[in-house]
């Protein structure tokens, strides 16, 4: 056990800087590192410089086209990004429909499609949740019904991630009604300009516009775009979701994040001195940054084990609880930092990318959105009730 | 509306002030203030003191020989008493069972029984809580079996507190074992005396003997000893467990704790100051001082709606739950203020009249016992999580 | 000690809130919120005929003679319906500077006709540097000739931009963050050398930032007395934050409400997601946290107008803490179980939740009136 790096691991952190500052667009460094909305394009052009080099799929094996990076390199190489402000990769293609796709899926399939999602030339985005199945995902109801080459999908799914800059979607469809709920489940993989597909924006609390419903009018579906078998989509989407839950701890951002935090508290001004200087505010500070730390240690430990060969576990549940508390306190102690300042709403800087000048400093008018947005982190992926329940059922054997 | 008091009222804490400090002894009052233990003469000297008064009583109304006061005096009259020093009162007679048989019972029962609890000269016990039955407590078993006039009793009743100084316990057992669990219970009163009746010590965390275990063999009870009918038993434990929790909320103690809390602060060093001084225990501190008038106002406000008639509803258990919480964490606030020289464990200071000189200052040696104890709070009188089901049932109606 | 409402406080809350029922459902106020001023005149020449405008001062004042009681009664009700109209800036800071500190003529000219529904205001104290001490002003007012000169900045002002009057503190005197040294200015809203930048805050509301390049007013546009200010502005505020907690106390009613609501009606696993305990304990600890807020809302509105100031600050301070805890508690609770929909502009529940937090850092947050209230505490 050592926690301090090789030379070669040092070296390879200095290879992933150097190419970070070499590749990455500054225009979308500089969004990231002031905490501004990135548009499609920006995360595009970011994602195929890492594909380029191979990196976008860092957690993917060798074999599947992955660069096999050590657990210690994944580690280097995320904190690295979050570091020099680079955009978090988006995770529908490269982390979750993508190991799917090469563990379970037709060899045509693979073919078809990994090589974009390694390249980062195709947007993805999730099927999962629909209106009346939230926690309770298994109990969806989108019709999936086979007719000669085709299945005939009809329904609607919701709180879909930025379906409308999307070429496809991964769709968990029901194909068996019949069948026990989680049974009759199949997992789609569907293009997303197929006709009959409708996507409808859902406006969140702070004004912005990044998830959807999606509906599925008689869209025509290829039988080949089925992945592996049809009624085992269940066993997919849970090795999907155990997937996700890892990286969705979002460690190095949150490490950027407190670091962001920092300077604000050493920029906004209380009785004359830095806010910093407050010793309760700073004691909140210290406490979020030991939390972040534990956290660290944790995920860590779990992938020393995965890279052991275990699987990521139902211990994953319990990172994504505190992952997503910590982002939100993080959202919290923003908002507390700046204070009255955070009241303006302007949603032409938010959103629109306008050229009006903040109200206060350029972080302020952010802080209240992304405290109120950040709410959606202990309710997205399984909610944190959910997480408990897994744990509870799965580690300790309640 | 208003919060001031009138003349009448002021007279009225004069009045109270000038009896507790004629009547108090001297050496009780000083086992409050240095956080010992009472002896049973503690206890029943001051209640036959306040009984010869008229004062035992204080909650009970004019036709059953209370004072009939208003809930101004009563708030009056705890908060002076607490002030003073004065012990907690043993609520066993005067405030469960007292209420039961004037309630519930035959005239020939509040005959024999109230007259003795409202001058103190009998001590009470309470037989609810079995092994097998905590927080699920109509799952209770003891069983209470009818030959001719009597009831034979067998079973065991256990965290029974003060047992093993009173005279009559009252007891909730199992008259018909065919019944629904709650419908075959029945109320009885025991006279500590019967053959049959044994006490066994349950030593608690702190080292001190508190409660009991009560082992009921063949214990032969009157059946005019039951209160109302057979089988009614549940509709009395519930009625008895609302008024529980009412004055379960421990507010003027608490006053006197978190007042005691300021002084240990503003007594104990650091860092060249005291911990008065220091940002975060203060801050502490007056969180915890406003949590306690959050909850004054809470527990006036429910007194005030039953003075207009309301029965002391279900949603009296938020008050348990904060004042238990309340209770804790003024315990654990004071161990945090003594600091390292809450380690030394002296008993002999606790308990007995001992001649020896605590290690640290006065108030260290009850820090740590007083706070592994105060634990039980929030387990007793109904745990926390059972309060919490009670106020969503019948509340909340989930 | 009473702790019950009279027969004229409590036709007052009908009287509020059958208003809310009918005027402020959740389409409605989405209308009142987008349009350009963003609340209704002929609401307000309604809370003007009711009488709302002059229920807490005095009858000498030419009001109806209530107290912060009946404030609280009104703001509660503000809370459950989220009503957009400026009665905090307008009649408790304004009126309320007025009532405590203005001349007799002031009054004449400035709260006889706000009560009667015909003037506006709004408080400008705050600076880019302030955060939430009230001394921390540096906008300066010097003299010129009788009158004075007033030049500098203000920030999140309340309601500037329907203001007739706007009450701007200044420093006359002392270094920065002084108590001594203040003097507030009713200045003319339309006043030659004071610019605004508006905007929409986050809970619907509006306010402003305001530039004073050398405006200049009258000797008899100070409020109470020269350098003397703070006092005045340091009440009035707590008088304010009584009020604010009033409103938290109602949002957190109509938050729970829903929350229950939508609880015992989304199923999952087949059932009412209120059936599982986790669920259950935490609306449990809602209902708890909002049975606090509001003994503590009352109690303070029970002493704000006692004689010992200290009491007085300490009520306030005391109560905004409460709030700070239970509206957070309430808001992000309230969102949890409310899931995905929770996180949506479309349903009450995050529009509840926005205003719970911004009631938050509003005047200072729990964490700045826990140190007040800790330091006043420690030190009695």
């Amino acid at each position: 056990m050592d926690l301090a790096f090789t030379p070669e691991e040092r070296a390879f952190a200095d290879e992933v800087r150097a190419y970070v500052r070499a590749n990455l667009p500054a225009d979308v460094r500089d969004k990231v590192a002031s905490g501004k909305h990135l548009t499609r394009d920006d995360h595009m052009r970011w994602q195929q410089a890492l594909g380029r080099k191979g990196w976008l799929v860092y957690t993917w094996p060798k074999k599947h086209g992955g660069p096999g990076f050590t657990p210690a390199q994944r580690y280097i190489f995320e904190n690295v990004c979050a570091e020099e402000n680079a955009p978090g990769i988006v995770p529908f293609g490269t982390k979750m429909v993508g190991p799917v796709i090469y563990t379970f899926a037709s060899d045509e399939l693979k073919q078809k499609h990994l090589p974009s999602i390694r390249e980062g030339k195709m947007w993805w985005c999730q099927g999962y949740s629909e209106p009346g199945s939230g926690s309770d995902l298994a109990s969806l109801r989108t019709r999936a019904e086979r007719q000669g080459d085709h299945y005939v999908v009809n329904g609607s799914k919701t709180w879909n991630t930025l379906g409308h800059w999307a070429d496809w979607i991964f769709c968990l469809v029901r194909t068996d009604p019949k069948a026990k709920p989680q049974e009759g489940i199949s997992f789609l993989l569907i293009d997303m300009k197929t006709p009959g597909i409708t996507v409808k924006p859902i406006v969140m609390v702070d004004g912005g516009h990044e998830v959807n419903e999606i509906f599925f009018d008689n869209v025509k579906v290829p039988v080949t775009n089925l992945v592996g078998k049809e009624g085992e989509g269940w066993t997919y989407a849970k090795f999907l979701l155990a997937n996700e839950r890892l990286g969705i701890a979002a460690v190095p951002q949150s490490k950027r994040g407190v670091e962001a935090l920092k300077d604000i508290a050493r920029a906004e001004l209380d009785g004359g001195k830095p806010l910093i200087e407050n010793t309760g505010f700073r004691e909140k500070i210290a406490d979020l940054e030991l939390q972040v730390t534990a956290l660290e240690y944790t995920e860590l430990r779990v992938l020393s084990a995965m890279a052991q060969g275990d699987a990521p576990g139902a211990e994953a549940s319990g990172l994504k609880i505190r992952g997503s508390e910590i982002q939100q306190r993080i959202t919290e102690l923003t908002l507390e930092a700046v204070g009255e300042y955070a009241a303006p709403y302007l949603p032409g800087l938010l959103w629109q990318g306008s050229n009006e000048a903040p109200v206060g400093p350029e972080y302020a008018h952010l802080a209240a959105p992304r405290y109120f947005n950040t709410r959606k982190t202990t309710i997205y992926g399984g909610s944190n009730e959910i997480q408990k329940g897994i744990i509870s059922k799965m580690v300790l054997g309640l | 509306m208003k919060l001031a008091l009138d003349a009448g009222h002021r007279a009225f804490a004069d009045e109270v002030r000038a009896f507790v400090r004629a009547n108090l002894s001297p050496a009780t009052r000083a086992k409050t203030v240095s956080g010992r233990h009472y002896d049973r003469e503690d206890h029943m000297a001051w209640q036959r003191a306040l009984g010869a008064r008229g004062w035992f009583a204080y909650t009970w109304p004019k036709k059953h020989g209370g004072p009939g006061w208003d809930v101004t005096q009563r708030f009056l009259f705890e908060n002076v008493l607490a002030e003073e020093g004065a012990p907690r009162i043993l609520p066993f007679g005067v405030k469960m069972v007292g209420p039961v048989i004037y309630t519930f019972g035959t005239d020939a029962q509040k005959d024999q029984f109230l007259g003795p609890i409202r001058d103190s000269s009998v001590a009470w016990c309470q037989g609810y809580s079995e092994p097998g039955a905590g927080s699920d407590l109509a799952n209770l078993r003891t069983k209470a079996v009818r030959d001719g006039d009597h009831y034979v009793v067998s079973g065991q009743k256990t965290w029974t507190s003060f047992a093993h100084w009173a005279d009559w316990m009252f007891c909730l057992a199992r008259t018909d074992p065919d019944a629904k669990v709650q419908q075959g219970i029945s109320f009885l009163l025991i006279d500590m005396k019967s053959p049959g009746v044994t006490v066994r010590p349950i030593i608690m965390t702190d080292g001190a003997h508190h409660v009991n275990d009560v082992f009921l063999d063949n214990v032969r009870v009157p059946v005019a000893n039951r209160i109302g009918e057979e089988g009614a038993g549940w509709t009395c434990a519930k009625f008895l467990l609302a008024n529980e929790r009412l004055g379960i909320a421990e507010v003027a103690a608490s006053k006197r704790g978190v007042r005691a809390l300021r002084e240990i602060a503003r007594a104990e060093p650091n860092a060249g100051r005291t911990m008065a001084d220091d940002p975060g225990f203060a801050a502490g501190l007056a969180d915890l001082d406003l949590q306690l008038q959050a909850l004054e106002m809470s527990e006036l406000r429910a007194l005030s709606a039953m003075a207009q008639g309301g029965a002391p509803g279900p949603e009296v258990s938020t008050l348990k739950i904060r004042g238990s919480e309340i209770q804790q964490r003024i315990a654990e606030l004071a161990m945090e203020a003594v600091g390292e020289y809450a380690q030394p464990f002296q008993p002999g200071l606790l308990f007995h009249e001992s001649n020896d000189t605590p290690v640290g200052r006065d108030h260290a040696p009850p820090a740590a016992p007083r706070y592994f104890n105060m634990r039980k709070t929030s387990i007793y009188g109904g745990t926390n999580e059972i309060q919490k089901n009670i106020v969503s049932k019948m509340v909340l109606g989930l | 000690m009473d702790l019950s409402y009279s027969d004229e406080q409590k036709a007052l809350q009908e009287g509020v809130e059958r208003f809310v029922r009918e005027k402020y459902v959740f389409d409605t106020r989405r209308k009142i919120a987008a349009s350009e001023r963003g609340w209704l005149p002929d609401n307000w020449a309604q809370f003007a005929e009711l009488g709302w405008l002059g229920m807490s001062f005095s009858e000498d004042d030419g009001g109806l003679g209530g107290g912060a009681l009946e404030t609280s009664i009104l703001m509660e009700q503000f809370g459950k319906g989220l009503v957009l109209e400026p009665f905090l800036p307008t009649v408790v800071l304004g009126g309320g500077l007025l009532a405590a500190g203005g001349s007799a003529a002031q009054k004449q000219a400035l709260l006889a006709p706000m009560i009667e529904g015909k003037k506006q205001f709004a408080l400008a104290w705050l600076e880019r540097q302030s955060r939430y001490n009230l001394a921390d002003v540096s906008l300066k007012a010097t003299k010129e000739g009788a009158g004075w000169s007033l030049s500098g900045h203000k920030g999140v002002v309340y309601n500037a931009a329907s203001a007739d009057t706007i009450f701007v503190l200044a420093r006359t005197s002392g270094g920065a963050r002084d108590e001594k040294g203040l003097t507030l200015f009713a200045v003319d809203g339309k006043a030659k050398g004071l610019s605004r930048r508006d905007y929409p805050t986050q809970d619907s509301l509006r306010a402003s930032e305001l530039t004073l390049d050398k405006v200049s007013v009258g000797a008899d546009a100070v409020v109470g007395a020269v350098d003397g200010a703070f006092p005045l502005v340091e009440g009035t505020v707590d008088r304010a934050i009584v009020a604010l907690c009033a409103e938290a106390v109602g949002c957190m009613d109509a938050i729970n409400a829903a929350t229950l609501e939508y609880i015992k009606t989304r199923k999952q696993f087949g059932v009412p997601i209120g059936k599982f305990q986790v669920l259950q304990h935490r609306m449990v600890d809602c209902f708890t946290n909002a049975q606090e807020a509001r003994s503590m809302a009352l109690m303070a509105a029970l002493k704000i107008d006692d004689a010992d100031a200290t009491v007085r600050a300490k009520a306030a301070s005391g109560a905004k803490v409460q709030i700070g805890k239970s509206g957070k508690f309430c808001g992000q609770s309230a969102v949890q179980m409310h899931g995905g929909m929770g996180v949506t502009d479309e349903l009450s529940v995050s529009h509840y939740f926005k205003r719970l937090t911004m009631i938050d850092l509003m005047f200072g947050n729990q964490q700045h009136h826990l140190t007040r209230y800790s330091n006043l505490a420690m030190a009695a």
